[in-house]
């Protein structure tokens, strides 16, 4: 059979995509069921996390019905909203903060009759962003969970940080990632990365400043001077940890300003 | 115009595929014997890459993305659809159907630069560097065809650049007295990590 | 059996996938900060390899040869795939750790490497135990480097502290440069330093 003939290689080719293309999008959906459990679970698992609650995939549920009280959205305003938290879709939430983000940029450049074009398009924007915060009950305290959303080096990086009642010390951080580097931006899903972030401050006096990652090896953050507000970057992980330090400022975190200050203690 | 050639220089000289995330490393290697052959994989690559990173974005946009399908169905029923595992696959498709375009152009025109690329050459479908600019396209989220296209042709600039200046360097290495163990890959190894190292100052600049 | 054996071993040493056929160094790379991610690294890597082997070994004298390239890459991808979708709904943990080496496994170059000069002119249990042979070789280089760069860069090896606290209470300092990747460069080019001493047919002309 001669199998340089055109005719031969393009139904090999298409036969073969064809193959493939039913192979995968067969698997994809039959699995996506048990992929959507196990990414609900996972992400239960990180928000009681976040609180210093280690749920394991079998008890995650009932754990999470235990502790978290409420689940609620808020807006830019710092206004609640109608609407459930879990249910947000934050890769979409995700990308309009980024927008917004991205107009804040443009605004500081932009001309008096750019800027009102600007504005609106802001407020419209701001007025879109839905906000999940979590509400856990935890011995007798209270803590208010914030899940991030920001992008690293090769995709999405997120979290949840939470507060304690004063809504200024933090409680606890996990962060995750879909493909960082290994051994370097993936780091930051581990808990030597994280647990420093307890007992940090994120306001300095009355303005927002959240916590700086800061370069330059191990204890660079005492070497900063700056303990309240600081804790160290992944030495190697740069561009991870520069994504990571814009997520909880001005790519997402910012945006929950009025909320938190408005309850501040 | 600006943000063209700041994306342009960016991805040159400050994002360098070779220095700066360290992709496309085997062939960059491997075919780094003489200019001439470096000049010659460096212009396939960027050939490929200047192809690659608009095709796949139109893919991206149009195709993949949760809600792209909105010109052929309409925006409520394509935002239900996400097609993004796919990505991966479709990026390699292309990628692989451009570089074996370039081995039968390559082929036919240049058989000494054929011959002297070797396994190399198909090899380009799998320099990371490629489906690193897909990636990087898609994670930047370049705003429009323009911005994408001088992505890569840049990407593939700088590429071109660090091979070619390898390859010069190992050109000169020849009459050095290089220990005999360590002749050839072994010294590339550490001539392109002491270039590596160089190149980090470019990541101090802002652009 | 001589002739398997060799498949085998060939490429441990003489015929080493990194650092005489120099492919798949990107990963090389990317993985070796640690030796955890080394490790799993090189079992997708062998996994994958000698599956890929086999099956386009099978095909190969089916596959037109203008196709190839986009032939062996889908199958490669493929594989990845279904093994990555199929670990996320029945073993998330795991697929937590490998979901991260998907793209780095298809781009890896002893994939195709491989699947060009050698499965694609032999029987499918020869083209089997050449993937196992360059996932093997593959592995040493990869786990010598991470197990090098994870103690000098991070004092510990398999994320177990080794560096006692002493010494860095008496200002030892972790060495944060061997983190970087062109030290993983440096690294690799002295393990070839060392491999041609010792194996004298290796050495180049220039």
């Amino acid at each position: 059979m001669n199998t340089n003939s055109n005719l031969y290689t393009f139904l090999y080719a298409s036969i073969l995509v064809i193959i493939v293309a039913a192979i995968l999008a067969f698997t994809a959906v039959t699995l996506q069921p048990l992929q959507k459990k196990n990414i609900r679970v996972e992400k239960m698992q990180n928000i009681l996390k976040s609180v210093g609650i280690d749920a394991t995939v079998e008890n995650a549920e009932e754990l999470y019905s235990k502790n978290i009280k409420q689940d609620m959205i808020v807006n830019t305003s710092g206004e609640k909203t109608e609407g459930k938290g879990f249910d947000v879709n934050m890769k979409k939430e995700g990308k309009t903060a980024l927008k917004i983000k991205a107009i804040n940029i443009k605004l500081l450049k932009a001309n008096k009759a750019e800027k009102k074009v600007l504005n609106t398009e802001l407020t419209d924007l701001k007025s879109k962003l839905k906000l999940p915060v979590y509400v856990c009950e935890k011995e007798g305290k209270t803590f208010y969970i914030f899940p991030q959303r920001g992008k690293g080096l090769w995709g999405p990086i997120w979290g949840y940080i939470s507060l304690e009642e004063d809504f200024n010390t933090i409680n606890g951080a996990v962060f995750d990632h879909k493909g960082e580097t290994p051994g370097l931006g993936a780091e930051i899903a581990q808990s030597w990365f994280s647990d420093p972030f307890k007992g940090k401050t994120i306001f300095e006096g009355d303005e927002f400043v959240s916590i700086t990652a800061h370069k330059g090896g191990k204890d660079a953050a005492k070497l900063a001077g700056d303990l309240k507000h600081g804790v160290d970057a992944i030495s190697g992980g740069t561009i991870t940890s520069k994504g990571l330090e814009a997520m909880i400022k001005e790519d997402w975190f910012f945006n929950y300003g009025s909320y938190i200050k408005k309850n501040k203690k | 115009m600006q943000e063209y050639l700041d994306i342009f220089i960016k991805s040159i000289f400050i994002d360098n595929m070779v220095f700066a995330f360290f992709l496309g490393m085997c062939s960059y290697l491997a075919v780094s014997k003489t200019v001439n052959t470096a000049m010659g994989l460096g212009l396939a690559v960027i050939f490929v890459l200047g192809i690659t990173v608009p095709v796949n974005y139109l893919l991206e946009n149009y195709i993949l993305k949760e809600g792209a399908l909105g010109w052929l169905l309409g925006q409520e029923e394509a935002s239900k659809i996400d097609l993004s595992f796919l990505s991966f696959i479709m990026f390699i498709a292309v990628i692989a159907s451009m570089v074996q375009l370039v081995e039968m152009i390559v082929e036919k025109f240049t058989p000494s630069l054929y011959a002297s690329l070797g396994i190399f050459l198909p090899l380009i479908a799998v320099n990371c560097a490629i489906l690193g600019g897909a990636l990087f396209m898609q994670e930047r989220e370049y705003t429009n065809i323009g911005e994408a296209t001088v992505f890569g042709l840049g990407s593939g600039i700088g590429w071109l650049l660090a091979i070619v200046g390898i390859a010069a360097i190992r050109e000169k290495i020849r009459y050095s007295d290089v220990p005999a163990p360590l002749r050839g890959l072994g010294i590339t190894f550490i001539a392109t990590g002491l270039m590596g190292i160089a190149f980090m100052s470019f990541m101090g600049i802002k652009l | 059996m001589s002739k398997n054996s060799k498949l085998i071993t060939g490429p441990i040493n003489l015929n080493n996938p990194i650092t005489v056929q120099v492919l798949g160094i990107c990963s090389a790379l990317a993985v070796t900060v640690k030796v955890e991610p080394a490790v799993v690294m090189s079992i997708s890597v062998t996994f994958v390899l000698a599956f890929a082997n086999v099956l386009i070994s099978l095909m190969r004298n089916t596959i037109p040869s203008r196709i190839r390239i986009i032939v062996q890459l889908v199958i490669i991808a493929f594989l990845v795939i279904v093994v990555d979708q199929v670990l996320k709904a029945f073993a998330y943990d795991v697929s937590k750790q490998l979901s991260v080496f998907v793209g780095l496994i298809i781009t890896n170059c002893i994939l195709m490497g491989r699947l060009e000069a050698f499965a694609l002119g032999n029987k499918p249990f020869d083209s089997f135990l050449d993937g196992i042979g360059n996932g093997a070789g593959y592995a040493i280089i990869l786990i010598i480097v991470a197990v090098f760069r994870e103690f000098f860069g991070s004092g510990s090896i398999w994320n177990f502290k080794i560096i006692p606290q002493s010494f860095y209470d008496a200002g030892f300092m972790d060495n944060g440069f061997v983190i970087l990747p062109p030290m993983a460069l440096i690294v690799v080019g002295i393990i070839i330093w060392i491999q041609r001493a010792r194996t004298k047919e290796l050495i180049e002309e220039n």
